[in-house]
Order: structure tokens, then C-alpha cells, then sequence
């Protein structure tokens, strides 16, 4: 026993070791998510357990998400304005940055946030149950641990997160807004003009399904490296890390696929047009 | 009832159990036959598998091999949501007692009858007030969170939780660990003062020696599988309480006695 746990293994071994623990990490993440969209199916959570996951989830990410929001939208006034600017295309500015929050940077930045506000929390605290005894306690009072602890906070990750998005993207049209027309003396009226020809709806909807696909990783990887952890105070530390980490790498995929995927799916929809969207 | 009665038909039984995670193995080989209505204590040094073995008998862990039955049911074998419906014939007492942060007391005890009946909320604060006034507390702790409570008072609340569906099988993990021994006594008289009101079958894990010898009907020593040899068997001590003081085999007597003897000789080395 005592020489297995020491027993000093190859580098080709080792990568075997590590290639083969990937694996079984998959698998059991695979196994944990089709559980838990089964109990969402088969039994819906209490709203004694639903409603604290969308306060902490939704109302107490409002504040950060709100002035992130905001201040991506002015930063990246303030870094294109010049640009533009030299080309006679300050007024135009607002198309610039509307249609790359909506898309790309109001989805992303959104989850980011909750993905490290809330996320690592969630680990943190479903870590902390797992190793105080708490989730034992709750299989042995019959409730099963993924009905009771994972699906409140999943449906809150997976709804709130567009929501919450909708609200960084308002934030950053509005700070974008500000500095253009406030501090660059840009004619509001011109900006607002040229801003609404570019955004369409469907870059609206495409920015929230990506949202809805990074609220669901977040929700099911905190959840999974939470009942996961290892024991101990380092055990819990590292959930929390590893489920910030492992959430962003899954938020900047899954941007990368869903945004290959969607511009495809407007060009079989809508034909040629899927050039104005790469325009 | 003593280890000599002649026995009721056993509640629960284990076939050969053993158990390792990863490399490492806890359990091996382990044959036991738990009656209706006795209480059980397993005694054993750290590490050497007690907690395993009770969260083995309720189902919280799978045996790596052989079988683990209750009431003739092999729970390995039981879909998700019968197991759960055994699960709760048990009631579990946790070592730090496992209540629940977010929750208040009331919350707390009341959570079972919550969970799986449709009391109504007269009958539920009836009920955790009778619970709670029966391990000693007051009406007034029901609204504190357990971060607020003494390690005692867990404990007590938790016993008060694992109460309130009236288990048939009781489990106890350490319930004097880390409790003055004011506090580990009246833990004791409660262990025994539950068998006293209802026929339970009991499960205590301990290495509080006055405890196991107040409560206890028979006792199991464990030993840590690194120091036996290879194919020796991991119960070191299978009988009536008042039989442990004779034991022969030394380590029984060691543990009973609480003596080093020549372990931190051994540890050194």
C-alpha cells in the first residue's frame, strides 16, 4: 500500500497518468451534467433554493457588471476616437463599439465577471459542504445533492447571465456614448443615426445565445469542481481557482466555436448578407 | 441485550467488504452482522476506516468489493431513488455534526420533515421544538445560525435533525470529539437515552473509551491496515464490552488502556 502511494513512475508513464486523469475528469463532468439537466427535467427546484441562487447570482452582480459594462464602452471610445477621428469618421464611432459589445465584448465580459464573482464562490462554498459533511448530511436526509445544491444555481447561472449581459451591453453603448458626444464633441444626433443602421437584431440574438451557452459552462463547472474538491482548506482554495480557470478557458471556446457557428447559420439564413456582419 | 444473547435477525451485513480509494486501501475483508436493536460501537485508531465503514453501512460510499446489505438489500445495487428511501430509516450524526451554514436551527431540524413529508408548519415547529427540547435545548436557540452555536450545541442540534424522522438505524461518528467531558457525558446519556425511547438499532464510532463502554452492547476494533501483516484479519476484537479489559491480543488492550507502549519508538524509526 505504502509503496504504491510512492512508487516513482516514467515520463511516459507520467503522461499516461495525466492523459488518462483528463479523461476520467471529462467523463465524470459529462456524467454530472447529463444528471443534472436530468433533475431539471424530471423535478423542479424549491423556491426556497432558487431564489437565493438568483440574488446572489443576478442582483448582487448588477453593481460590477453595471460599471464594468460602462467602462469597457468608454475605454474603447477614448482608444478608437483618434483613429477614426483622422479618417472623418467620428460620428461613425458608435457602429464600431455598439456592435463589438453586443457581440463579442458584452456576452464575454458578463461572464467573466460572474464567472469570478460568482463561479468561484459557488465552488468555494459547495467545497466547503462538501468537506465540512454538509452534502453527506443532505444524501442522508433525502435530498439528493445535485437536485438541492446544483440545479438552483445552474437555471440562475443560465438565465441571469443573458440578462445580466444585456445590461453590460446598455452600460457600454451608454459609456461609449458619453465620451463620444460629451468629451469628443461628437453631434449626438449623428452618432445616434449612423450607430442604429449597424446593430442588428440578430447581433442582439446571437450575443445572447453565447451568453446562455457561458452562464450553463459556468454554473456546471463551479458546481462540478465544488462537489469535487479535494479536502481541506487547500482542497477548497483550489475548487475556487480551478473553477475560475477552467470557466474562462470554457467562456473563450466556446466564443470562438458559437461565433464561427452563428455567422455560418446567418449566411445559410440569410445568404450573402453575412459579409455585413464581418464588415 | 448482550454480545451472548442469542441473536435477532441482522439488520445490517457485510460480505467480505473492502474499500480503497486509489492506491490506497481503507478497508479489506470485513464480515459483519449488525441485529436488529443492538448498538454497535467501533473502536480503532485514527485512520483506520471507522468513519468509512459507517458512511459504507448507510450508502454514502460503494464497497470496492464484496457486499453491504440493510435489511437484505444490497445497497450497491439499489437505484438512485430507493436508496434514498432507505436512507432515510438512518439517522446520521456527524463528526463536526455537519449542520447546515446557511440554514437556522429550526431550519436545520426541520429539513427532513420538509424534505420528504407534508407537515404543516404548525405541526413541523411542534415537532423541532419536541426534538430540540429532548437533547436540551431551548426554544431560544431555534433562529441562531450554527456559526453562533458551542460545539456541543452542534452536536446536540444535529442529534435533534437526525432524530426527527425516527430512524430505525442511528449512526454515530465521534459524537464526543472535541467536547469537554461535561458535554461528552451528556452526549452519552442521550445515545442512550434514544435507544431507551425507541428501538434503534445503533452505529457509534468512537475512540472515547468511557463512551463506548456506557453505550455499547458489543464492540469492534478496527485495526489500520499498514500495521497488520499481510492476510490478517482487520477486526482485531469482536465481543461483549466488559470482555475488552481481557482481551489477548496486546493491541486491543494497548488502545483500551490508551498506552503508547512503543509506537513513538516506532515512529521515530
Amino acid at each position: 500500500m505504502a509503496a504504491a502511494g510512492t512508487q516513482k513512475i516514467g515520463p511516459i508513464a507520467g503522461l499516461g497518468a495525466m492523459a488518462y486523469h483528463a479523461i476520467a475528469v471529462l467523463g465524470d463532468f459529462t456524467l454530472f451534467s447529463i444528471q443534472t439537466f436530468g433533475w431539471i427535467v424530471r423535478r423542479k427546484p424549491s423556491r426556497g433554493t432558487l431564489l437565493p441562487a438568483l440574488y446572489l447570482v443576478g442582483v448582487r452582480s448588477v453593481p460590477v457588471v453595471a460599471v464594468t459594462g460602462m467602462f469597457i464602452g468608454m475605454v474603447m471610445a477614448v482608444q478608437m476616437f483618434h483613429q477614426f477621428d483622422r479618417m472623418g469618421m467620428a460620428s461613425r464611432l458608435g457602429s464600431m463599439i455598439n456592435i463589438t459589445l453586443v457581440r463579442e465584448l458584452g456576452p464575454v465580459l458578463a461572464a467573466t465577471m460572474l464567472a469570478g464573482r460568482v463561479g468561484s464562490a459557488m465552488a468555494a462554498e459547495l467545497a466547503t459542504m462538501k468537506v465540512t459533511e454538509q452534502v453527506d448530511a443532505l444524501a442522508t436526509l433525502g435530498a439528493n445533492p445535485i437536485h438541492y445544491l446544483v440545479v438552483p444555481r445552474l437555471i440562475a447561472c443560465s438565465v441571469l447571465v443573458p440578462l445580466l449581459t444585456i445590461l453590460a451591453d446598455f452600460m457600454g453603448i451608454m459609456g461609449g456614448a458619453l465620451i463620444v458626444t460629451r468629451i469628443f464633441g461628437v453631434e449626438a444626433h449623428f452618432y445616434w443615426q449612423h450607430s442604429q443602421g449597424y446593430v442588428q437584431m440578430y447581433d442582439v440574438f446571437s450575443g445572447l445565445i453565447k451568453a446562455w451557452f457561458f452562464g450553463t459552462a459556468i454554473g456546471l463547472i463551479s458546481c462540478h469542481r465544488g462537489l469535487n474538491s479535494q479536502p481541506g482548506a487547500e482542497g477548497v482554495g483550489q475548487a475556487s481557482t480551478e473553477s475560475f480557470v477552467a470557466s474562462f478557458i470554457a467562456i473563450l471556446v466556446i466564443d470562438f466555436f458559437l461565433g464561427l457557428l452563428l455567422i455560418n447559420l446567418y449566411e445559410v439564413l440569410w445568404g450573402g448578407a453575412a459579409a455585413s456582419l464581418l464588415s | 441485550m448482550t454480545a451472548l444473547d442469542p441473536l435477532p435477525s441482522p439488520l445490517i451485513q457485510f460480505a467480505n467488504v473492502g474499500i480503497a480509494f486509489g492506491a490506497q486501501q481503507v478497508l479489506r475483508d470485513i464480515t459483519l452482522s449488525i441485529p436488529r436493536g443492538q448498538t454497535l460501537v467501533v473502536i480503532g485508531e485514527s485512520g483506520c476506516g471507522k468513519t468509512v465503514l459507517l458512511k459504507l453501512v448507510i450508502g454514502l460510499l460503494a464497497p470496492s468489493s464484496g457486499e453491504s446489505t440493510f435489511d437484505n438489500r444490497v445497497l450497491s445495487q439499489l437505484a438512485d431513488r430507493e436508496l434514498t428511501q432507505q436512507r432515510l430509516r438512518f439517522g446520521f450524526l456527524f463528526q463536526g455534526a455537519a449542520l447546515f451554514d446557511s440554514l437556522t436551527v429550526f431550519d436545520n431540524v426541520a429539513f427532513g420533515l420538509r424534505a420528504k413529508t407534508h407537515a404543516s408548519h404548525d405541526q413541523i415547529a411542534k415537532e423541532v421544538r419536541q426534538r430540540l427540547g429532548e437533547v436540551g435545548l431551548p426554544e431560544s436557540v431555534e433562529w441562531k445560525k450554527p456559526a453562533e452555536l458551542s460545539g456541543g450545541m452542534k452536536k446536540r442540534v444535529g442529534l435533534a435533525r437526525a432524530l426527527i424522522l425516527q430512524p430505525e438505524v442511528m449512526l454515530y461518528d465521534e459524537p464526543t470529539t472535541g467536547l469537554d467531558p461535561i458535554m461528552s457525558d451528556v452526549i452519552a446519556e442521550l445515545i442512550v437515552q434514544t435507544r431507551a425511547q425507541n428501538p434503534v438499532t445503533s452505529v457509534v464510532v468512537t475512540h472515547d473509551m468511557k463512551l463506548a463502554l456506557k453505550v455499547a452492547d458489543r464492540v469492534v476494533m478496527l485495526s489500520p491496515l499498514s500495521r497488520l501483516a499481510d492476510g490478517e484479519p482487520q477486526i482485531l476484537f469482536d465481543g461483549a464490552p466488559e470482555e475488552l479489559a481481557q482481551c489477548e491480543d496486546r493491541r486491543v488492550r494497548q488502545f483500551v488502556q490508551g498506552e503508547a507502549g512503543d509506537r513513538l519508538r516506532e515512529m521515530a524509526g
